[in-house]
């Protein structure tokens, strides 16, 4: 016995509000951020993390306000991303009672953010979340490309040689999502998975495509995931936190009861 | 009957998490402050940490925080509860940023878990130690008040415990070496794991700690 693979529900939050769009187009009103949190909490979710979609400037302050609420009653990790690309950034969600940001497209633009932040906060608290995309196939291998805004940018970079240098730099854990999955309730794509999980010796956390429990298994024990992250099917009833780790207990992987 | 809870704030990153899960579990006053006079009057002190070590060191001293905790914990004897980078810094030297000596109130040292970590059946570990682990009571001790032995709590770090007074060692967790999960000495009690982010066994173990009068 020893460390518990994780599930973390995830909260896509515009506006104060939770939402979750299918590959980011049907965007539905799932409720309030905080009641939702500690609904997870009380289920046992093991972290929360918290994505800004916001756009506006003035959408910041309510996310960091909605933060420091989930905060004063949810204790277990919370992790915050969407927008952050500054130190300043980091340092108000972590301010508002972050445990841990994700930081996503400021890391492309200037991968040094990641060192830097790493060496002021500590690497406990950098989470560096990659979007990928299978593109063209080398040699019969599938190749995953990372992509920016939502899915639709590519940027030429390699997926897992992306990782492998945001672990140099100092993330302290990757969030993976495949925008080939994302919302579209299919599983996890778990070749990226685990080409990534093999890569790197820091935690990864596999997002993107979640539709049912044996998903939440197979992300685990295929794609050697440390943690496995959901929304939809935990939004809207379908499952609890609890039901999750039934599911993943009964498959053998060590879970937090 | 809890008092004042004086955080020590040494400007190493946010202590609201500490200072809300108190006042959850019905800490009657929480201070967040490095003021030697609210530190003084107060009936118990919690020691945080978050960051590199290094950094926190330079603070910790910079702030007089370590004279602080001295008094608090020698002189004034209060219950005292050390967390994560807190645990660390009571230690004599950490290896972590190339080497920094600490406080040396515990002998022993913080050592890093090393680049290619495996558990006992050959499972490869990642680094940091990252998640809700088991922590086996090694001893008796009332801050383990209705926390059931094995109970997991939420560590993240990458560097750590090894006391040299085994003695000490009142909690074990299992992560390709031995961790030193938690050390009690007189009224000092100094947890790897962050209490105040691991649910209901560690809002247990703070509750724990607002009752606690400093001895075993």
């Amino acid at each position: 016995m020893g460390l518990a693979r994780r599930i973390i529900p995830c909260l896509d939050v515009d506006n104060g509000r939770v939402v979750k769009g299918v590959n980011f187009v049907d965007i539905r009103d799932a409720g309030d951020p905080v009641e939702i949190a500690a609904r997870y909490n009380e289920q046992g979710a093991d972290e929360i993390t918290f994505l800004d979609i916001t756009a506006s400037h003035e959408g910041r302050d309510t996310t960091a306000h909605t933060v420091e609420a989930i905060a004063r009653e949810v204790f277990i990790p919370l992790t915050v991303g969407g927008g952050i690309r500054s130190l300043d950034d980091i340092r108000s969600m972590l301010n508002a009672g972050a445990d841990k940001v994700s930081i996503n497209t400021a890391a492309i633009r200037e991968p040094e953010l990641v060192r830097r932040a790493s060496q002021r906060f500590g690497a406990q608290c950098i989470v560096v979340a990659i979007d990928a995309k299978r593109v063209d196939d080398v040699e019969g291998m599938p190749r995953y490309e990372i992509f920016t805004h939502g899915g639709r940018k590519p940027t030429g970079i390699d997926a897992v040689q992306w990782a492998q240098r945001m672990a140099e730099l100092g993330a302290g854990e990757l969030l993976l999502t495949s925008m080939d999955r994302d919302g579209t309730r299919d599983g996890f794509e778990l070749g990226v998975t685990r080409a990534i999980t093999d890569a790197v010796g820091i935690p990864v956390i596999a997002s993107g495509g979640v539709g049912n429990l044996q998903h939440l298994v197979d992300g685990v024990l295929q794609g050697g995931a440390d943690a496995v992250l959901a929304a939809s099917i935990f939004h809207f009833g379908e499952f609890t936190v609890g039901e999750a780790k039934d599911a993943m207990a009964a498959a053998g992987i060590e879970v937090r009861r | 009957m809890s008092g004042t809870v004086a955080v020590i704030d040494y400007g190493m990153g946010n202590l609201h998490s500490v200072e809300s899960a108190l006042q959850h579990v019905g800490a009657e006053r929480v201070v967040v402050t490095h003021d030697a006079a609210l530190l003084r009057e107060a009936d118990r002190v919690v020691f945080p940490g978050v960051g590199a070590i290094r950094d926190c060191m330079a603070e910790i001293r910079r702030l007089h925080c370590d004279q602080l905790l001295d008094t608090a914990l020698r002189e004034q004897h209060k219950p005292v509860l050390a967390i994560c980078v807190g645990m660390q810094a009571l230690l004599e030297r950490s290896e972590e940023n190339d080497g920094v000596e600490c406080l040396g109130l515990l002998p022993g040292a913080v050592k890093h878990f090393g680049v290619n970590l495996q558990s006992a059946d050959g499972e490869r570990l990642k680094v940091p130690h990252m998640g809700w682990n088991e922590v086996t009571q090694q001893q008796s001790h009332p801050l383990w008040d209705a926390i059931d032995d094995g109970e997991r709590f939420y560590f993240v770090h990458s560097y750590f415990v090894q006391a040299q007074d085994r003695g000490l060692v009142v909690g074990s967790a299992d992560y390709g070496v031995a961790v030193d999960a938690a050390l009690a000495k007189d009224n000092l009690f100094a947890v790897q794991f962050h209490p105040e982010k691991s649910h209901r066994a560690g809002l247990q173990l703070l509750r724990n700690f607002l009752h606690w009068d400093g001895t075993c």
